[in-house]
């Protein structure tokens, strides 16, 4: 590591053309040559900001004023344009899905040098070379869609390393993976620090996920100014996280809980680096302490599914012989790797599709023969991301939109939108236009549209996906709140906290077939179906194991016990 | 899944390997000569040689299942509405007039008007499978860098190839976006009236525009990060050269459009084929 930095923001200050007041204030950041840096702060904090301005997307894409300095290598950023910092800084987005432009993987790595105009032949052998180092040379001629999220995140890297950048910047590379890729992404990002020496810079907000690899520095942002600039032990000792709406690490809120002052020298910003000597006794003592809740019991079945299954080609199975019973009530979550036959479940339920074989019943009443809109009475569904369901400029009118379609008279509809409408927080914007909302409110705006139809089981596909922990209690506490008033909630999801702390139930799907239906702790702390579902063990569980408490999965239980005393 | 209108299907067959830029030659000169002509010997022929093409390039039925409806159904409208704005037309062509049948008011089949639309439903039949092998056996991308090496500029042909290759993914959450809001209540069915099914068909194409402008957003910056459009050329990782193979498809096809030319100038000294005199 030498002393000259290779990225020097000075008192720098940025402002959209389309905003009132500044995103970034006053930024002085210095990061060194081979450092791994974590940027984190909540939804419009401006951590993605910083993110456009090294790379060039601003002022390229995004038009704005700026004040201060930005030196990349010792240049300032505002003589050069995207393309030469592109040979700088390589970007990773954070939809590796999206941002594929080849047809093959060959194909887009290659991307950067065909702009480059770089003859065929060398192209070839660039790529052949580049795939190497990211473990993709046997996938050249595969599609995107023959490939996992890990794999089309190494494809991503190799499309940014071809140009041998000296920085890579990673922009929330977690937000659409399931927990394992997301596991496997971190490794990757730190296998190739490891190995090529470059400095590494990842916005996130998922900071526990990113822990899981070191990181020499984190930086927590928030309303555009740098809050804290430290090691990930005395970051996670902080309660500058809580205050800024971050999620910190499982296992912190747990020794939190049992009393523990969590300081940095007990070297909490890693599970592995943890002085657990220190704090297994008060652990113990905290497990000891609390006598188990009996989990609640449900009498009366909403659905019921007897043997289904169902293929779209007539030779493989989506899914397998499913059995669930789904009581009046209750709250719980699918989940399965994809393709594992969660969308096609919601689809079935909703009516979309039909089951090849078996039966759907609900409250006793087959419902084999009702069609999308009958069903649609008593099961709604929400799609995961809500410009696919938003059809109407007006937030009244969208949610009106159910009820008009159905042909309910105008004098009765008004009152029902408004109390929806007030059950979602939504009522002081009823008069508002849909585009002036926030992502997390748009979803609010589907739910009501979906809850002013009256459903009594509500299917809601990925509800907390890319959202920030702030938003991700609100729309949580909004269905818990929704779920106690009577509804039943089925959460398709890949998010684990969201099954810790607020489905005690959780189905889970491989390849077709039910391979749990089991209590959340239950679920994450078996390392079978964790892997079948490409979920990744809680690090609670790691945590009661390091402490050598004897029921690991107790442990868990008992947190989410004590987690939803502490809430209520 | 759902068989889909459109994708592009790898197989190792003598039409797959074809460059992007002789299918695309080769489509335009076959569709220009069936354009062309009226003589049905002429249209079989290229119609027999599009349903070989259709063996050849190994498309299965199911790929093409529903466009093939779509294009029943609109080319007996077609058949059907010729008929009642201009029952004489053929006559008009062929100068003859052999009733057949005496319909009703003054309407009535002749030979002259079977014989026209006949052969007017044979170009369409011979012509369509040649669009759907084209876009069924071409690699969007390769189909770019052709476009492009005939010398459209490469912003344009990239375009076209992710406008194509989108098309499957457009597809998907068109049958998604459609589901959810059947769900909501929306009429799907013919029972409603145009102007109802044209709202509905408004419920499904705002969200799909709007979630489409989303994706392009995205594309468009991960393009912008890796050097695209930085230069007023570019290069093409898997762009195929001209091989023999090539040559033959492309002199092949060539031979057929003159051909044509040829039967309609020397032969039947018309575009049109009579054989009522």
């Amino acid at each position: 590591m030498t002393d000259t930095p290779i990225i020097e923001f000075a008192d720098f200050t940025f402002q959209y053309f389309s905003q009132a007041e500044p995103t970034l204030h006053d930024i002085n950041l210095k990061i060194y040559p081979g450092e791994k840096i974590l940027i984190i702060g909540p939804s419009g904090s401006g951590k993605s900001t910083i993110g456009h301005c090294l790379n060039g997307l601003i002022p390229f894409y995004y038009k704005g004023e700026t004040r201060g300095s930005l030196q990349i290598k010792g240049k300032e950023t505002s003589g050069q344009d995207i393309f030469s910092l592109s040979k700088i800084v390589g970007t990773v987005l954070q939809d590796s899905d999206g941002q594929f432009v080849g047809l093959t993987v060959g194909e887009d790595i290659a991307f950067a040098m065909e702009n480059d105009c770089i003859p065929g032949e060398e192209m070839r052998e660039r790529v052949e070379r580049v795939s190497r180092m990211v473990d993709m040379d046997r996938f050249l001629l595969s599609s995107p869609y023959e490939l996992s999220g890990g794999q089309k995140q190494r494809t991503a890297l190799a499309g940014v390393m071809i140009d041998n950048v000296d920085i890579l910047l990673f922009d929330e590379p977690l937000a659409n993976l399931d927990p394992a890729t997301g596991k496997t992404a971190i490794e990757i990002i730190d296998e190739i620090h490891r190995s090529s020496g470059k400095t590494v810079i990842i916005i996130e907000h998922r900071l526990e996920d990113v822990l899981h690899c070191p990181v020499d520095r984190i930086i927590l942002i928030n309303e555009g100014r740098i809050l804290a600039d430290m090691d990930p032990h005395t970051m996670v000792s902080s309660d500058l996280l809580r205050q800024n709406g971050i999620r910190e690490p499982l296992y912190v809120t747990a020794m939190k809980y049992a009393g523990i002052a969590v300081t940095p020298e007990l070297y909490p910003g890693y599970l592995n680096t943890l002085d657990i000597q220190k704090v297994a006794p008060q652990l113990e003592t905290w497990f000891q302490k609390v006598k188990p809740i009996p989990p609640k019991i449900y009498e009366d079945v909403s659905l019921d599914l007897q043997g289904v299954t169902y293929s779209y080609d007539g030779i493989t199975n989506v899914l397998d012989n499913i059995q669930i019973q789904i009581h009046r009530g209750e709250m719980l979550a699918v989940v399965g790797r994809n393709g594992a036959g969660k969308s096609t479940l919601a689809k079935l339920l909703c009516g979309f599709i039909h089951e090849d074989t078996g039966a759907i019943a609900y409250e006793g009443i087959s419902l084999a023969k009702q069609s999308i809109k009958e069903r649609a009475e008593v099961i709604g569904y929400v799609m995961q991301n809500p410009n696919q369901m938003i059809s109407k400029a007006m937030i009244f009118d969208e949610v009106a939109l159910g009820c008009r379609l159905r042909g309910v008279p105008e004098e009765e509809i008004k009152p029902r939108v408004e109390k929806v409408l007030k059950v979602c927080g939504l009522l002081p914007f009823i008069t508002w236009p849909i585009s002036a909302l926030s992502y997390g409110q748009k979803k609010r705006v589907t739910i009501a549209s979906i809850l002013v139809l009256d459903p009594r089981v509500i299917i809601l596909d990925e509800p907390t996906a890319g959202q920030d922990f702030r938003h991700y209690t609100d729309i949580m506490q909004f269905l818990r709140e929704i779920n106690l008033s009577g509804v039943t909630i089925l959460l398709v999801t890949h998010d684990m906290h969201l099954m810790l702390e607020y489905t005690p139930r959780a189905v889970v799907l491989s390849d077709g077939k039910l391979v749990a239906d089991a209590r959340a702790a239950d679920v994450l702390t078996n390392m079978g179906v964790i892997s079948q579902a490409n979920l990744k063990e809680t690090s609670l569980y790691h945590l009661a194991q390091k402490a050598g408490l004897r029921d690991a999965t107790g442990f868990v239980q008992h947190f989410i016990d004590f987690e939803g005393k502490v809430r209520a | 899944m759902k068989a889909r209108l459109f994708s592009y299907n790898f197989a190792n067959t003598y039409i797959h390997r074809l460059s992007g830029l002789t299918k695309l030659a080769c489509f335009l000169f076959l569709t220009f000569a069936v354009m062309f002509s009226y003589d049905l010997r002429v249209i079989l022929v290229i119609l027999i040689l599009s349903t070989c093409l259709m063996v050849v390039s190994r498309i299965k039925f199911s790929q093409i299942r529903t466009m093939v409806w779509y294009v029943a159904g609109f080319l007996l409208i077609n058949a059907i509405l010729t008929f009642f704005f201009a029952p004489e037309y053929g006559v008009s062509i062929y100068k003859t007039r052999h009733e057949l049948v005496d319909l009703f008011g003054k309407y009535s089949l002749t030979s002259e008007q079977l014989f026209y639309q006949l052969t007017q439903v044979m170009k369409y039949a011979s012509v369509i499978p040649l669009g759907m092998i084209f876009i069924l056996t071409t690699n969007p991308s390769e189909f770019a860098s052709s476009l492009s090496g005939v010398g459209v500029n490469y912003k344009i042909s990239f375009a076209v190839s992710l406008t194509l290759r989108y098309f499957p993914d457009i597809q998907r959450a068109y049958t998604d976006i459609s589901q959810a809001q059947q769900a909501r209540g929306m009429e799907m069915s013919a029972k409603a009236n145009p102007w109802k099914r044209f709202k509905s068909a408004l419920l499904i194409i705002i969200p799909l525009i709007f979630s489409t402008l989303e994706r392009i957003d995205l594309i468009t910056n991960a393009m912008d990060l890796r050097g695209f459009g930085k230069r007023n050329k570019r290069t093409w990782y898997i762009r195929k050269n001209m091989n023999y193979e090539d040559w033959i498809a492309f002199m092949f096809c060539a031979f057929l459009f003159f051909g044509t030319l040829a039967v309609s100038a020397f032969i039947n000294h018309s575009r049109f084929y009579n054989p009522f005199v």
